[in-house]
């Protein structure tokens, strides 16, 4: 068993790896086509968009503390943008609405 | 000082955003030398450190679970970088999946990672060493890829490592420690720790959403999408990462087709 979860480790590790970097090491030219280079430019806020909602308002026990975590979270995103600052205050978003709920 | 130097980091993200047309001087407000990126890295990597030993640490509880020791979970956080992909990971070693059932899938948990391994080559100078291109294929995780592919201009990968250094040491000492001390914790602080890396998504995109309508509409779309597509009969038993991939090649490209970004050509990019 214990033999196993280090040849399943290696497996997985090396699967991940080879993912991320197969395209870095054979995309070696600039993209010339417009519509790719277009599409690689949206795909950040796609990607992090659809990985953010709704998982954020149902990753705690209760709908409306991760509600209120998003919506701080836009808001303070709104006016700052620090990660860290973002981050801790939907923390304390749910942390808070937990006592209360 | 630091709040300073966030904003001008949103305001070059903005330039960015509207492809470099208005640019004004981010030699200002971005380091010209490699030793001043790797430090710029290790400061913008500081806020995913915290993030990551918040996550991880839910991780870590969840690898005790299934049985893993402090040092496999190490080398599970340390070797894989990916908050879905080790949970899936788990749950693969926990049913005692074969070979074949685990790569296929981490290549499907993983498969957004290649999408920004994609984008990311177009980040680096085809003339960088070979060697680089291994490296930060090690440091696209969302999070660092979100700021390696906020930058102006071409990648210096330093920046990446710097960022990666710090942000791993937060999620395999976050993992580590989860595994050691995860039950002590009380329920409502792990679920508060739940929400930080969406908190940390949320201030990647929602700056240039602001400063970009075209952007921020797209940013809405993709959560209204995102939240129907968990609703439907049709597309709800998705898994969230395959999920991540079908509405990411179906909305980029649309937005592709809608507004194509202008081509900058090599040289401008050069000077930047």
């Amino acid at each position: 068993m214990n033999n196993n979860i280090y040849i399943s480790l290696l497996i997985m590790c090396g699967t991940v790896y080879l993912i991320r970097l197969l395209p870095l090491l054979f995309l070696r030219k600039p993209i010339t086509n417009r519509f790719v280079r277009s599409f690689l430019f949206y795909v950040p806020y796609v990607t992090l968009a659809v990985m953010t909602f709704p998982a954020i308002v149902t990753a705690t026990d209760n709908i409306w503390s991760g509600a209120a975590a998003l919506a701080v979270g836009l808001i303070m995103a709104w006016i700052n943008g620090d990660l860290f600052v973002v981050a801790i205050s939907c923390c304390v978003t749910v942390f808070l609405t937990g006592l209360i709920l | 000082m630091e709040k300073n130097s966030l904003i001008d980091q949103n305001n070059a993200n903005s330039e960015k955003n509207t492809l470099n047309k208005e640019k004004k001087t981010p030699e200002h407000t971005y380091p010209a030398t490699r030793k001043g990126w790797i430090l710029r890295g290790l400061r913008d990597g500081f806020p995913i450190c915290m993030g990551y030993f918040a996550v991880a640490f839910a991780l870590g509880i969840e690898a005790k679970r299934v049985g893993l020791t402090a040092f496999q979970s190490f080398l599970m956080s340390t070797g894989m970088v990916a908050s879905a992909g080790e949970f899936a990971a788990l749950l693969l070693i926990a049913s005692q999946a074969g070979a074949i059932e685990m790569i296929t899938t981490c290549i499907i948990v993983n498969l957004r990672y290649f999408l920004m391994s994609c984008s990311l080559s177009q980040k680096l100078r085809s003339t960088i060493p070979t060697v680089h291109r291994f490296g930060v294929a090690y440091c696209i995780t969302d999070e660092i890829f979100g700021l390696s592919s906020a930058v102006p201009g071409y990648l210096e990968p330093f920046y990446s490592y710097a960022i990666t250094l710090i942000s791993v040491a937060g999620w395999s000492g976050g993992t580590v420690m989860g595994v050691l001390v995860g039950s002590i914790l009380p329920a409502t602080a792990v679920n508060a720790l739940s929400v930080s890396l969406y908190g940390m998504f949320l201030a990647i995109i929602i700056p240039p959403a602001r400063d970009n309508h075209f952007i921020g509409g797209l940013v809405a779309v993709s959560m209204a999408v995102s939240w129907v597509f968990g609703l439907l009969p049709l597309t709800a038993g998705i898994s969230s990462g395959f999920k991540v991939i079908i509405l990411t090649i179906l909305l980029a490209g649309a937005a592709a087709v809608l507004k194509p970004i202008d081509m900058p050509d090599e040289e401008s990019a050069e000077n930047l």
